[in-house]
């Protein structure tokens, strides 16, 4: 039934931690790995060893620079899938029923076995997260890996989203936004997440942490901010000018500098 | 977006079609027999034939009828419902007429309504878009139904009142456009506001997800086709409304001329509707940094 429920149980959401992602496609891949061999339809490659390879994936990273004037510039990775929105316009929008949204922990999922695959729904998601699989003809997105989060054959710590288990650097958090005290619900008030692209009117329940302010690096006009560091004599005896390499090095350096000299 | 033949031949046939209907549904022209079963004949033709048209699009047709239950939420599966109540309907009214000599007033009535409810949930599927601003204003239904009963008056050879639509249609289409291309904009259509990372300064793209192109671009980021926007803009223009005005009111009125008319607006009709789709920006395409202003 494609009608919204009024409210569900749980939210059980990602919280995505733009500060910490370092763009290396690890979850891109484990998504992909753990979703074509398990629920639904495999997510399946056209001209995967050819001139122009496409695929279905459910989870991708875009990598942004973001510059302000009188700033240098900043890499910002941003991984994008399904944010779950209270309000999916991508549910209420679908012919057949096929798109649904769970009562009790709010996951949005398709049952492939009704979609007729118009791709209606994916015009109607603004985030790009709904992709039609070239082979099968049904609308692909992201489960939360339903079949993990509450799969008792696995060992419970791996009873989180592929994504979230993979990531190497802990950017990506799984819980229950629903409950104040969820571990996502407090990082996202720590930090001030805000939901995605609020103008689209969807309610995603997933959150993301925007990037920590940077430490503004003053350099006075010296770009080789490590220059201090790289004087190893001892304060004061050198007569050369502090905060620049010198050509006579001293210390263990300069013993190196003349031991390589003489050979 | 990408201007599919499917659901353009689908929006421009079935349009004309059940905008005929409405006009055969209230005795316009007032036919009876063969006359009759001819003007049916065009007009169920365009309905059916834009609706098959329009499953050619579909991942799983075989499913298709999976599609009328959902019509509580569902503009898509709206369409289809009352696509086919219509074609009900009307299918009892002409039969009556043609067979029995028989005219069944308010079955006409309740189906040239019908019919052009059909058109309304038609342009609903794409109005109701908010992800694509461009559609997603209050002219797009007005300005489907005035397509529909523009197309209905000009293949029910109402001379007058097509001449006169078309003036209206050209005048809504140009509306439609004009307003449409600022929508991006007052939606809040800008890369930063996608990614919510505006206030750390100027957004583009570094790298994209993958090297090769995916679904979402082909379906939704579709730009080859507006290289030769503003020109299909005059050709749409002059073909749906001013040559065909012209030749019906300047014209001894004829089958030829009526032909020659009918043909020219579908022309303007099938410029606009690739242009309908064409030219529509998918706020998704935002994270791919297109859709920039020029």
């Amino acid at each position: 039934m494609t009608t919204l429920p009024q409210s569900t149980h749980k939210k059980l959401g990602l919280a995505i931690d733009l500060d910490i992602c370092v763009g290396c496609h690890a979850c891109v891949i484990n998504c992909k790995e753990w979703n074509t061999s398990n629920y639904g339809a495999p997510l399946s490659d056209q001209d995967a060893y050819g001139a122009e390879p496409v695929g279905t994936f459910l989870n991708r990273i875009h990598t942004f620079e973001v510059k302000a004037a009188d700033k240098p510039a900043q890499t910002v990775h941003f991984p994008k899938s399904c944010l779950h929105c209270d309000d999916a316009p991508c549910v209420t929008v679908c012919p057949t029923g096929a798109s649904y949204k769970r009562v009790d922990d709010g996951i949005v999922l398709v049952n492939e076995s009704d979609c007729i695959g118009c791709g209606l729904c994916a015009w109607a998601c603004p985030y790009g997260a709904r992709e039609l699989d070239a082979a099968e003809g049904v609308m692909k997105k992201c489960t939360l890996c339903v079949d993990r989060i509450y799969n008792e054959n696995l060992p419970e710590v791996d009873r989180e989203p592929a994504c979230v288990r993979t990531c190497p650097a802990n950017a990506r958090h799984f819980g229950d936004f629903a409950d104040p005290d969820s571990n996502v619900s407090r990082m996202s008030a720590e930090r001030g997440a805000v939901p995605l692209f609020p103008e689209q009117g969807t309610n995603p329940v997933n959150r993301y942490l925007p990037p920590r302010p940077k430490a503004d690096i003053q350099t006075d006009g010296d770009i080789d901010i490590l220059a201090p560091f790289l004087d190893t004599g001892s304060a004061g005896k050198s007569g050369s000018s502090t905060g620049s390499t010198s050509t006579s090095a001293k210390g263990l350096l300069g013993w190196l500098d003349k031991a390589l000299e003489a050979i | 977006m990408h201007p599919a033949p499917s659901v353009i031949v689908f929006t421009a046939l079935s349009g004309l079609g059940f905008g005929l209907l409405a006009f055969l549904g209230v005795n316009v022209p007032d036919v009876t027999g063969m006359t009759a079963f001819i003007f049916f004949f065009i007009a169920y033709a365009l309905a059916v034939g834009g609706l098959i048209a329009s499953t050619f699009h579909l991942g799983n047709p075989q499913r298709a009828l999976k599609a009328f239950t959902q019509w509580r939420t569902s503009w898509l599966s709206r369409e289809g419902v009352f696509a086919v109540l219509s074609l009900c309907v009307m299918g009892i009214y002409a039969a009556c007429l043609i067979f029995l000599d028989l005219r069944l007033p308010v079955v006409g009535i309740i189906g040239s309504i019908l019919s052009l409810i059909s058109v309304y949930c038609t342009s609903m599927i794409y109005g109701q878009l908010k992800t694509v601003p461009r559609w997603n204003q209050p002219l797009t239904p007005v300005l489907f139904l005035v397509y529909a009963l523009t197309g209905g008056a000009l293949l029910s050879g109402q001379v007058y009142l097509a001449a006169g639509l078309m003036v209206i249609l050209a005048i809504l289409q140009y509306a439609h456009w004009t307003i449409g291309d600022g929508r991006l904009k007052a939606a809040g259509g800008t890369i930063e506001a996608a990614t919510g990372l505006g206030h750390l300064g100027k957004v583009r793209l570094l790298e994209s997800p993958h090297s090769g192109t995916n679904y979402l671009l082909r379906e939704m980021a579709h730009e080859v086709g507006r290289k030769h926007a503003l020109k299909l803009r005059v050709i749409a223009l002059l073909c749906l409304g001013v040559l065909p005005c012209a030749l019906l009111l300047l014209t001894a009125p004829g089958h030829l001329s009526a032909l020659l008319a009918i043909v020219l607006h579908l022309v303007g009709v099938f410029a606009a509707r690739w242009l309908f789709f064409a030219e529509a920006e998918h706020v998704q395409a935002l994270y791919y940094d297109r859709h920039r202003a020029a």
